[in-house]
């Protein structure tokens, strides 16, 4: 009985002793998503189109949330293969939105800057896109592209297999059909502060 | 003439400027008078919620705030767009943010639609009807509606959300046989196709397989992004998977000026990257 006792003790060594709602409250308190709801019934997995590139499904993020593993989840694959489809946010049957909690750990993960363009090229796209529309207002695709390719690295590797020669055909094709503008568009943005303030 | 504000969105002035070009001749023959919303910004797309929750919603509410002082109701022809732009006026409404309620003043006066519901409803489609000149008979096309007009429905407010029927409402109406298929509201992947096209053709794919397992020999589309992943990637996602796959991609646009018998947009067609003029030729229609 005894012996018993003691391997047991073993075995949840390294397993955390307190369940840690905080994060899962902090999320509830920002952003009013209601991930202690969860029952895991894993039907946002079931519905995912993306789980066969990912490390933790959609319903395994959910737990390490409730769990309290901020680390965990802000350093898993999921959250930047997720496409935002909202087919498990619009089938969840306890309300959570899901998709909306991939963007919160993104978000932080950003914020935290647990995430570099370098090693994740998903956040690496995000992140001149979101840029080139603070400074613009409107995105030129061509720029994002470029700059992408540059501050990603994903360059080297386009060069080495050969698709950069496939990009740069399929971007002359797009500009003989008139689908490709040389030159942003130019907004007046009349004193509102969006598209200036954070860069 | 019913006038309307016209949110594009970045890439109709970019690669989907043949969706831009053929929306406008479809909307004139109808009776729309599309006015473009005059200093529209971006609506912050995928990015923007990946990255900063406030900036997502800020980048739509400038937008909508500019289309209420104009008062017309808004169409957006870009999917995603019109997803940014109803969750920003959601927020809104609801006041979750009250820093971006005072600042961006909206008071839900005017409706956003998106431009495929705005262009299928019964009277819209009875006005289609009467103006078809070349019926589309031969293309068994179908529908792929993806995900941004759709989901989530408390939030896009559509009607049916796990089973669309409007673009095949729309392409009968047309002369063409819609083919009924499990895949309408799959996703493409969308702007993965930049960083993870690895994650996007083996979307991709499987939409091509079940709609030529289904004897289709076009899909029709309302968005630009399903537009891309489907059309300009073709001949990279065939030989990624040792396949030969030829099956063009229409904007339902596109469709509609077909029907009317509208010589410029044969001629535009061949700026899709899947050339579409062979299967016309084979079904007679030009
Ligand atoms: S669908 Fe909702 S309740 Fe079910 S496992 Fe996913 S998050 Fe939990
Ligand atoms: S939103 Fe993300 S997690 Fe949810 S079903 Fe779509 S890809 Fe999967």
């Amino acid at each position: 009985m005894m012996a018993e006792y003691v391997q047991r003790q073993e075995v949840i060594q390294d397993v955390p002793r307190e369940i840690n709602f905080s994060l899962a409250e902090e999320i509830f308190r920002e952003t009013g998503n209601p991930v202690l709801s969860c029952f895991q019934c894993r039907k946002c997995t079931n519905g995912c189109p993306l789980t066969f590139a990912m490390d933790y499904y959609p319903d395994q993020i959910i737990r390490l949330i409730i769990l309290g593993q901020e680390e965990e989840a802000l350093r898993s694959r999921t959250i930047w293969v997720c496409s935002s489809c909202e087919t498990c946010t619009t089938r969840c049957p306890n309300g959570i939105d899901i998709a909306g909690v991939m963007d919160y750990l993104k978000q932080k993960a950003h914020k935290q800057a647990v995430v570099s363009h370098k090693d994740n090229w998903s956040y690496a796209f995000h992140r001149v896109f979101f840029e080139n529309m603070l400074k613009n207002g409107r995105v030129h695709e061509p720029k994002i592209l470029a700059d992408y390719l540059l501050r990603s690295g994903a360059w080297k590797q386009k060069l080495e297999s050969g698709s950069l020669w496939r990009d740069v055909k399929l971007g002359l094709f797009l500009l003989r059909n008139r689908r490709m503008r040389l030159f942003p568009s130019r907004v007046n943005i009349n004193g509102h502060t969006v598209g200036t303030e954070a860069h | 003439m019913v006038d309307v504000t016209l949110y594009p969105g970045c890439s109709l002035e970019g690669t989907a400027q043949d969706y831009r070009d053929s929306l406008e001749i479809a909307c004139s023959r109808l009776g729309v008078n599309l006015i473009e919303l005059e200093n529209w910004i971006c609506c912050g797309a995928t990015a923007a919620h990946s990255l900063d929750e406030f900036l997502a919603l800020e980048f739509p509410a400038r937008n909508l705030v500019l289309a209420e002082k104009r008062g017309l109701d808004v169409v957006v022809p870009c999917a995603l767009c019109f997803n940014r732009l109803k969750t920003t006026e959601k927020h809104l409404l609801k006041n979750t943010h009250p820093e971006l309620t005072k600042k961006y003043p909206f008071k839900g006066t005017i409706k956003i639609h998106d431009l495929l519901a705005y262009l299928t409803t019964p009277d819209m489609l009875k006005g289609i009807s009467s103006l078809v000149k070349k019926p589309l008979e031969g293309l068994k096309l179908v529908s792929y509606y993806g995900c941004m007009v759709n989901r989530p429905p408390r939030i896009t407010d559509a009607q049916n959300h796990e089973n669309p029927t409007q673009m095949d409402r729309l392409v009968e109406t047309l002369g063409a046989t819609a083919i009924d298929w499990p895949f309408k509201t799959d996703c493409c992947g969308a702007s993965h196709v930049v960083a993870r096209p690895d994650l996007v053709f083996v979307l991709v794919k499987k939409l091509y397989d079940r709609a030529i397992a289904q004897e289709a020999n076009g899909i029709v589309v309302s968005c630009q992004m399903c537009h891309a992943n489907l059309d300009m990637y073709q001949d990279q996602i065939s030989e990624y998977f040792g396949e030969r796959y030829h099956i063009p991609v229409f904007y339902f646009t596109e469709l509609i000026n077909l029907a009317f018998g509208d010589e410029r947009q044969i001629g535009w067609l061949s700026r899709h990257v899947v050339d579409p003029l062979p299967t016309l030729r084979e079904c007679g229609l030009i």
